[in-house]
């Protein structure tokens, strides 16, 4: 037996790929008719193909427990999502123009502060920031960019648009599993390929090298680019090696590099010191160097941040960078794209209500059983409060926390995120809400990936797809041909 | 390059050729013991004194027979050298060199790796052994067939080649002492049959047997199996084949003064084979000689090319 999408459940949600009508929308039409074409069996084998192909392929991430670091498999789904390239291209200069805007913002605050002086955002936005790094005042990166990879998280509610829920602009991951998605799919699906236009996303290793290699402080032919990650025991380690692999470029560690007293940053080589020019660095600001921030980090290049004030070297993304992607600031967004770019924002931000303010506050603490409430500067989805699956407990806790630490705290409404069909068992197809991180690159010349890292929530009614928290992912297409989906 | 991934490359190559010659020396050993007359006693345990693993052996285990010894070769995690060890080692520093390698090699060790694991209990089992070992060795010789396909010749290549022969030369100094040893242990009984069988083992643990009918144009005799295994310039396992070769791989990488010198050196020592007499204490004194010779190297290339350099000084 096949799928039986009459069985297909969409409830309230606005679904990917199956409209209200139980009909496919236009971008997904052939998929979902060759996946019915599929019977049970057949469904399944694919499912077991893809899985071997992540083993051999050896797709990991690190997940840590009290027990050490295990080693887990990517968890994939083969059903892709879909997205039509008209609706895609619009969001895209959407993605662009934000990040131009928050390089604006950073470049600013490091510099005159006009926008507070305009009193566009508040000052304390600064003086209570973890991330704002006073060993930044004054440092001009090539083309004003700060942040030159960016991975931007949006969903899309039950109203079909597309929104965004937040920017990653310290370290943001997942690049490496989009490009892996799409490998494993090709093999899983090949029909497909052949006749759908599905538009290529292989050339993000490539953008990203002219990226790095457009902000080297040196004008030579060949600047000296590196990849430097904290080692093998990071949970992003498979995409820091697979990036480096991918732009024929070194993977260094800490103690592969050293600065000289001439302040320029050297690695150690088979032939001696070698100059490096631009590193790409996985590692978070805390610990890239030790005579400035931890002390006892062993991660990070003494003298660092001594090279790169000097000029003498590029890091991406830059120190001080983070300031921005603090969902206090996430709040502002709009009116800093008006403020610096005198346009209209090309995409929405999801309602934000700031702890700090004490009428927001109020209406956080007596709603907040309907809302979703987040730590300011935490990752990964952890420390979150989501309202109607908490308890009264869970939430007085949180009352408590945001009483405490108010300017640490921001609270939006539950959002009724998009769903997509996703094989949960052999031959059952159900909806799984998802998310979708494009990346965004900006250099001397910006770029979007096409499409981005669908993460999905595989537990039934789940909100929460990030990886360490039980989430898995999906190839993403974006499909040339036919209108925008009436949505 | 990077100090730290020429390291690397270098120990991939040194554990993937520890993985090829364990399988295929428990696979002879194997096969052997199905030849030899029942009052012969050539035991298993001769693969721990060749691996100079005595003492790591007898803290694990009393008996010295056949399951006890294969399973310290093939399964043991105690024992670094153990085959299961060695891949697990090729497998942690290709994952951490994945960036200069080609990539298919990841994935080659990783399924190689899922198979060894899944199925070693058939290697310590004698009735699929010998299936399972040559599944090993193959698993091996795709590895080193991809990387000698795809990758440059640049420094990493030449780094892959040194870990290979130093750890070709190693072993093959080590089967001819193992030879010579048994030849003296038997010498009392001095059985031509025994010497036949002896000598044999060594070419066939080198994979040698073929070339040296060939090349040697002789029955197996004592000296002439030394000569080959020694001298031989066109046989890829012979010392002065793997000497060569890493004299060669040097050639092009910096500040190669010190590690020339070292193989010239080594290349120098020769032992007067003589066809009328019978190898005995001389010549293992001289293998023990180039073995010391071969652990020089080995630190000369890991001061030159591999210690953490001074911070801020060069």
């Amino acid at each position: 037996m096949s799928i039986d999408w009459n069985q297909y459940d969409t409830k309230h949600f606005f679904d990917e790929l199956i409209g209200e009508n139980g009909e496919a929308r236009v971008s997904a039409e052939r998929l979902v008719e060759h996946l019915a074409s599929l019977d049970e069996g057949e469904l399944e084998s694919r499912r077991q193909m893809a899985e071997a192909t992540i083993h051999e392929m050896g797709v990991s991430f690190t997940v840590y427990t009290e027990e050490g670091n295990i080693d887990r498999a990517w968890p994939f789904d083969i059903i892709p999502r879909t997205i039509s390239q008209q609706q895609w291209e619009i969001t895209a200069a959407g993605l662009k123009q934000r990040l131009k805007a928050l390089n604006m913002f950073i470049g600013d605050l490091y510099d005159k502060q006009q926008i507070i002086k305009d009193g566009i955002v508040p000052e304390h936005i600064i003086k209570n920031s973890k991330n704002f790094r006073p060993e930044c005042v004054g440092v001009k990166p090539a083309h004003g960019v700060w942040a030159h990879i960016c991975g931007t998280d949006l969903v899309r509610d039950s109203d079909g648009e597309f929104y965004v829920l937040e920017d990653n602009l310290r370290v943001p991951s997942g690049v490496a599993y989009m490009l892996e998605n799409r490998s494993i799919t090709k093999r899983v699906l090949p029909e497909l390929f052949e006749k759908e236009g599905i538009l290529p996303i292989g050339d993000y290793p490539s953008r990203l090298f002219d990226t790095l290699v457009s902000i080297s402080p040196r004008r030579i032919k060949r600047p000296e680019i590196v990849v430097l990650t904290p080692g093998i025991f990071n949970s992003a380690y498979f995409e820091h090696a697979y990036l480096a692999q991918q732009m024929g470029t070194e993977l260094v560690e800490g103690s592969d590099l050293v600065v000289g007293d001439d302040d320029c940053v050297y690695m150690r080589t088979i032939a001696g010191l070698e100059r490096v020019d631009v590193i790409y660095r996985r590692i978070d600001d805390m610990f890239l160097d030790p005579e400035v921030f931890e002390k006892e980090s062993v991660l990070g290049v003494p003298g660092l941040m001594r090279a790169w004030r000097a000029g003498n070297v590029a890091l991406a993304n830059a120190p001080g960078a983070g300031v921005a992607d603090d969902k206090v600031v996430y709040a502002y967004v709009p009116d800093i794209i008006r403020y610096y770019l005198k346009e209209e924002p090309l995409i929405k931000n999801v309602k934000t209500y700031l702890c700090d303010d004490p009428e927001q506050r109020q209406y956080v603490i007596d709603h907040i059983a309907e809302l979703v409430v987040k730590p300011a500067n935490e990752s990964g989805g952890y420390g979150m409060l989501i309202g109607p699956h908490s308890t009264k407990k869970e939430q007085a806790h949180f009352i408590k926390l945001i009483k405490a630490d108010p300017r640490n705290y921001v609270a939006q409404p539950t959002l009724a995120l998009s769903t997509s069909p996703t094989l949960v068992s052999k031959g059952v197809v159900e909806p799984r809400h998802l998310d979708l991180r494009p990346f965004i690159l900006q250099g001397k010349n910006s770029y979007v990936t096409t499409g981005g890292l669908t993460r999905v929530a595989m537990k039934k009614g789940s909100l929460v797809v990030n990886s360490s928290q039980g989430g898995g992912s999906k190839d993403t297409w974006i499909v040339n041909g036919g209108a925008a989906d009436a949505i | 390059m990077l100090s730290k991934v020429a390291e690397r490359l270098y120990w991939i190559a040194r554990h993937l050729e520890r993985v090829e010659n364990t399988a295929r020396l428990v696979g002879v050993y194997d096969n052997l013991l199905f030849d030899l007359p029942g009052d012969v006693d050539i035991s298993w345990y001769n693969l721990v004194t060749l691996n100079s693993a005595e003492a790591l052996f007898e803290e694990r285990y009393k008996n010295r027979d056949e399951r006890n010894v294969v399973k310290f070769l093939l399964a043991d995690d105690t024992n670094p050298s153990s085959m299961l060890s060695a891949l697990k080692m090729v497998r942690e520093n290709i994952r951490t060199t994945r960036d200069v390698l080609p990539q298919e090699s990841w994935e080659m060790v990783n399924e190689l790796y899922i198979y060894a694991n899944k199925n070693i209990q058939q290697g310590i089992n004698r009735s699929a052994r010998h299936e399972f070992l040559n599944n090993m060795i193959k698993g091996c010789q795709q590895i080193n067939g991809l990387l000698m396909g795809t990758m440059c010749r640049d420094a990493s290549w030449q780094f892959i080649r040194l870990g290979r022969n130093l750890e070709r030369s190693d072993m093959v100094t080590r089967l001819l002492d193992a030879g010579a040893a048994a030849q003296l242990e038997g010498e009392v009984e001095t059985d031509m049959h025994i010497s036949q069988v002896v000598w044999g083992n060594v070419l066939r643990s080198s994979s040698a047997e073929l070339s040296y009918r060939r090349t040697m144009r002789s029955a197996v005799h004592e000296s002439d199996v030394a000569e080959f295994l020694l001298e031989d310039p066109y046989f890829p396992r012979s010392l002065r084949f793997c000497l060569d070769s890493m004299l060669n791989a040097v050639k092009d990488l910096p500040n190669n003064a010190a590690a020339k010198k070292a193989l010239r050196a080594t290349l120098e020592v020769e032992f007067a084979l003589d066809s009328k007499k019978r190898l005995g204490f001389e010549f293992r004194e001289y293998l023990n000689q180039q073995q010391v010779n071969i652990g020089g190297l080995h630190q000369v290339i890991n001061t030159t090319w591999f210690a953490m350099l001074q911070r801020g000084t060069e």
